[in-house]
């Protein structure tokens, strides 16, 4: 079943509308809250007044942040620490008179209706005292008066720094020293679905139905914003349209929560617009990187230096873990013998950034991929072989983070096919010395990713199954669906292993915390991995009890026993039917015990991923457009699970890194911090008419690590397409951009300044 | 769900201006793809609507005797692409309806609803402006013709009155007759997007001179209303057609609009991109009159 490309289990579900997602189960009698956003970027609330709304007909309830509880929680979807010291910052409550940014939470409204509740919000009576606001991390790391949160006084969140060698040696033996400024821009996630959620009141607990990635951290942590047990909130997960990480962070549901208690725990839906979800939720942070680097004759990276800062934004949500994650990268995958690196996480008043496919890795391989190409330049070398030149072939581990290493190292192999799909060589004479208004360049760009969160933190995963009567399986797993098709690797998994067909796997997609096996949730490429070493375990477990109890159905005397597509075998030899033996183990008058398999795992392991991209782009200088002519993605991700949902994992991925490279951006006024451009309409999207074909190739090594030979894949898609893009660019027309994406706007002043056009 | 006070449907014209003059509150809706966005952004909040959606005599393109176009004002855009008599006498115009936004709000965006929303990034505006086109009102006063070019007042705002809709736009016969158009909608995506800059080059060329004999040319999002360059225009006119005259184009026209810096394009951007684009769009008109260039 592993390595078979079986139809998604869920496919006719979605395409015929039947799938059920959160709004598909609110209740009729729902009541409909809606969020008061400050309409200033700093500063604190000198007054507000309610009264207006809640005499508004059809009003419910309005709560102001004078009515939550006085106490913060922190948001990430990260597994809880035990230790304090390594506990997730908590510096948000549930509504604040406090504003951090422009669009902060200072009130809600419950009502009957939506348009009722839209009334009452334009009711609300706010006077403000304003602070000056501050959108940039390099000026706001020099402090502000008053800080943005109290306890960070310079507000810099966390700061964090590691030395290899001795890059001041290394730069000293250097023949040539080169520096890069890179800069990327906030983006944000554009799920199909919006975070929404409804809650309610039953038997005294709070029951949040929500679309999250992470429903039982969603549990936690309303526990904790609300102050209540934790074992009082249950939380509901039904199907969700996509998350990439925004809903790896618990959003709006401590205020549902606590909204439904203000009202007699009637349900009350909170449904986030567009707009807000571009303002009020998360989105990627911008991370600037000053980097240095010295080669020697040949070419080989004998030093490199990275300084990184990272804007938060208000609050801390993902905080440092992010700019964190970059400076590992800057660590891996090329051969270096001096490196130190250095990164800066700073409060700002913007709109907060938190987790989003690949973690801070897109950010940081748009950073090194230009200056690597930047380098490769300046030295007149190819940028292919200046990277086979310098990166790892074959093992090599993380000096700190132990154990992450790359257990599998497929990346020169993914270079061979990428350059081969894309004509390399060949282009890269043809597009040398070109004239004219339109031209033409290709270029590359390279990856590691990690599988999971070990050793930084261990985030334990969960299966559960149960042997039907006609011998099929129901499976229960922890971590859950959000479009990427764990639902359908989890049943092949189980299929794989206990040796019968996917459709005798039933699984349950709908995740409740009262029900569902613990796992921390959907995110960090891990539940393949680790989510799927629980299944393959549950699966060993389960048939071992079959076997176990198909011994006390069989003659004292028999063969080994084994289990295949519906029957037990002895020897080579049936023994007795799975059916029959299910029937047995509910029914049986002398024997009967239900067959059920649970277990919760730790995986201490990590393995890297690895990758490519190579791109051929059209550039009109005079119009600063670029067209995508060709682009391929090539990954090393281990053995593939289910190769057709692999293609599509990664051409969603490389969309992604076309609209980060070309595209995407959230604009913020610099003045009041405001979002310019929240909506579909002026953030850029990729259209599917902006898109050209995708081409997606793989580099198959069975990984020892993963449970099934497979390492990371679900986020790296989404890492190489921005500075393969920015390279070719560079290729075709000599000029760098060291700003993703690289707009019209941006092209034209580049080249204007270039004296191109 | 859309805040909307109260709902009035209209099937003749006669009863739209009654409504309308009914109820002085109420606004026209016709396809909903610009009154929608305001109402959910809050602008149109609780509005009353007089929805002429339905009224048959505002649809479809007809050719009178005398050789002029009706368009009338809620035929969609998808309706103007296809429709054959657009497609033989003014390309331009369906071509360049066929650029707004996607196929959805093709099939319900109207070239009436275009041009009443005053927006100076309508994609139909710059092609009817240099098609000269005129406007047909009816109101309880009476019914009048304009030129589109008195329409357009500012940004968002035209010169329709309190009671009065727009039911047809005209083209003459002799504002098409020999020529050829084509549109440049320059924006940040292939899609589902606005125009940053466009440009509607109309023309006539004498190629047996090699003379471009008549010009016109309208710019979207380089004014506060579509800017027709009137002073281009008459330079350009009667110059040979060669490379030299492409270049004179773009710098005429640099010279003469006058777009905004703003957070989406600064206006330097949106002078190179004017220059560019009237080269281009003006060369195709000759291309496509059948000329060699």
């Amino acid at each position: 079943m592993i390595g078979k490309s079986v139809p998604r289990v869920d496919a006719y579900e979605k395409v015929t509308g039947r799938a059920k997602f959160t709004d598909d189960y609110a209740p009729a009698n729902c009541l409909i809250a809606k969020v008061y956003h400050a309409t200033i970027g700093n500063g604190k609330v000198k007054s507000i007044d309610t009264s207006a709304a809640e005499a508004l007909d059809g009003v419910v309830k309005v709560v102001t942040f004078k009515d939550v509880p006085n106490h913060c929680y922190p948001t990430p979807g990260h597994p809880w620490s035990v230790e304090p010291a390594h506990q997730d910052i908590a510096d948000r409550n549930i509504l604040t008179g406090r504003i951090r940014y422009y669009g902060d939470d200072i009130a809600a409204v419950v009502a009957e209706d939506e348009i009722t509740a839209q009334r009452a919000l334009r009711l609300i009576k706010v006077e403000y005292e304003e602070y000056p606001v501050e959108t940039n991390a390099r000026k706001s790391m020099w402090g502000s008066k008053p800080p943005i949160h109290l306890d960070k006084k310079d507000n810099v969140l966390n700061r964090t720094n590691f030395f290899i060698g001795n890059v001041e040696e290394g730069l000293k033996e250097s023949e040539t020293v080169i520096e890069g400024h890179y800069k990327t821009p906030i983006v944000q996630h554009c799920h199909i679905e919006n975070p929404i959620s409804y809650a309610y009141m039953d038997k005294g607990r709070i029951v949040v139905v929500t679309s999250t990635q992470i429903p039982h951290i969603v549990k936690r942590v309303v526990g904790q914003a609300l102050g209540i047990p934790w074992g009082k909130v249950r939380v509901i997960k039904p199907y969700i349209g996509g998350g990439f990480g925004n809903k790896q962070d618990v959003l709006y549901e401590p205020l549902n929560a606590f909204l439904t208690t203000q009202v007699g725990g009637r349900p009350v839906k909170l449904d986030i617009t567009r707009e807000e979800t571009f303002c009020n939720t998360r989105t990627r942070h911008s991370i600037e990187y000053d980097l240095k680097a010295g080669v020697d004759k040949e070419g080989r990276l004998l030093a490199k230096d990275m300084l990184a800062i990272s804007n938060q934004g208000a609050y801390a949500s993902h905080g440092h873990a992010i700019a964190a994650n970059g400076l590992t990268a800057w660590r891996l995958q090329y051969a270096c013998p001096n490196t130190k690196g250095e990164a800066y996480t700073v409060y700002t008043n913007a709109p907060v950034a938190g987790a989003m496919r690949a973690y801070g890795i897109p950010q940081a391989a748009f950073a090194i991929e230009c200056f690597m190409d930047d380098i490769a330049r300046k030295i007149d070398m190819d940028p292919l072989e200046f990277r086979r030149k310098n990166l790892i072939q074959g093992y090599y581990e993380d000096a700190y983070l132990k154990p992450i290493a790359a257990n599998t190292n497929g990346i020169f192999e993914c270079l061979e096919k990428g350059a081969k799909a894309i004509g390399w060589e060949e282009k890269r004479r043809e597009y040398a010395n070109q004239t004219g208004d339109i031209r033409r360049g290709v270029g590359m760009s390279v990856f590691s990713y990690k599988t999971g969160v070990w050793p930084i933190s261990l985030e334990i995963s969960g299966a559960r199954m149960v042997l039907n009567q006609d011998g099929s399986i129901q499976l229960q797993i922890g971590a859950t669906e959000i479009g990427q098709g764990a639902d359908t690797v989890f049943s092949q998994m189980a299929a794989e292993t206990l040796h019968m067909d996917v459709e005798d796997v039933h699984i349950e997609t709908v995740q409740d915390t009262d029900v569902t096996p613990f796992d921390t949730g959907a995110y960090a490429s891990r539940q393949s991995f680790v989510t799927g070493t629980a299944v393959r375990q549950c699966a060993e477990l389960m048939r071992t009890k079959i076997l176990d109890y198909a011994k006390t159905l069989l003659p004292e005397e028999t063969r080994e026993l084994s289990l295949d597509h519906g029957w037990i075998y002895a020897g080579d030899e049936h023994a007795i039917s799975l059916e029959a033996l299910a029937m047995e183990s509910y029914y049986s008058l002398s024997n009967s015990s239900a067959i059920t398999a649970e277990v919760s795992t730790q995986v201490k392991k990590n393995t890297l991923a690895s990758g490519c991209c190579f791109a051929e782009v059209e550039v009109d200088l005079k119009l600063g457009k670029i067209k995508i002519l060709n682009i391929v993605n090539v990954h090393d991700s281990g053995k593939l699970l289910n190769p057709q949902l692999a293609t599509m994992q990664v051409h969603g991925g490389m969309s992604m890194g076309m609209g980060y490279g070309l595209s995407e951006q959230l604009i913020l006024d610099e003045k009041t911090g405001r979002v310019l451009n929240g909506t579909l309409l002026d953030y850029k999207l990729m259209t599917t008419m902006d898109t050209p074909d995708l081409e997606a190739d793989f580099v198959e090594l069975d990984d020892p690590m993963g449970p099934y030979g497979n390492k990371a894949l679900g986020e790296p898609p989404a890492i190489p397409g921005a500075p393969a893009i920015r390279n070719a660019v560079l290729h075709a027309t000599g000029v760098a951009f060291n700003e993703n994406p690289l707009t019209p706007q941006k092209l034209i002043d580049g080249f204007q300044k270039a004296g191109l056009i | 769900m859309y805040d909307i006070e109260k709902y009035y449907n209209a099937s003749t014209v006669k009863e739209a201006v009654e409504l309308l003059g009914a109820h002085p509150d109420t606004r026209i809706i016709s396809g909903g793809s610009d009154v929608l966005i305001k109402i959910r952004e809050g602008k149109l909040a609780g509005t009353s609507l007089v929805c002429i959606r339905d009224i048959e005599e505002l649809k479809g393109v007809r050719l009178a005797e005398n050789g002029d176009i009706y368009i009338g004002a809620g035929t969609t855009f998808s309706h103007i692409t296809n429709d054959p008599i657009i497609q033989e006498h003014i390309a331009v115009l369906g071509e360049a309806v066929d650029q707004v936004g996607g196929p959805q709000v093709r099939n319900i965006g109207t070239i009436g609803g275009n041009i009443c929303n005053g927006a100076v990034s309508a994609d139909s505006a710059p092609t009817v402006f240099s098609l000269n086109a005129r406007l047909h009102l009816v109101s309880s006063e009476g019914e009048r013709e304009v030129p589109v070019h008195d329409f357009y007042l500012g940004p968002g705002r035209v010169a329709l009155k309190k009671d009065e809709i727009l039911t047809h736009v005209i083209i003459p016969k002799a504002e098409y007759d020999g020529y050829k158009g084509h549109y440049v909608k320059y924006s940040m995506r292939n899609a589902m997007d606005i125009a940053t800059i466009s440009c509607s080059v109309v023309s006539k060329a004498n190629l047996d001179a090699n003379i471009l004999e008549d010009v016109r040319i309208t710019f979207g999002v380089a004014a506060p209303v579509p800017y027709r360059c009137e002073k281009a225009e008459l330079a350009l006119k009667g110059m040979e057609i060669n490379d030299i005259l492409y270049e004179k184009a773009a710098e005429l026209v640099r010279e003469e609009i006058n777009p905004r810096d703003s957070w989406r394009a600064s206006k330097a951007f949106r002078l190179q991109i004017g220059g560019e684009i009237v080269k281009r769009a003006l060369k195709r008109t000759i291309e496509l009159a059948g000329g060699d260039r």
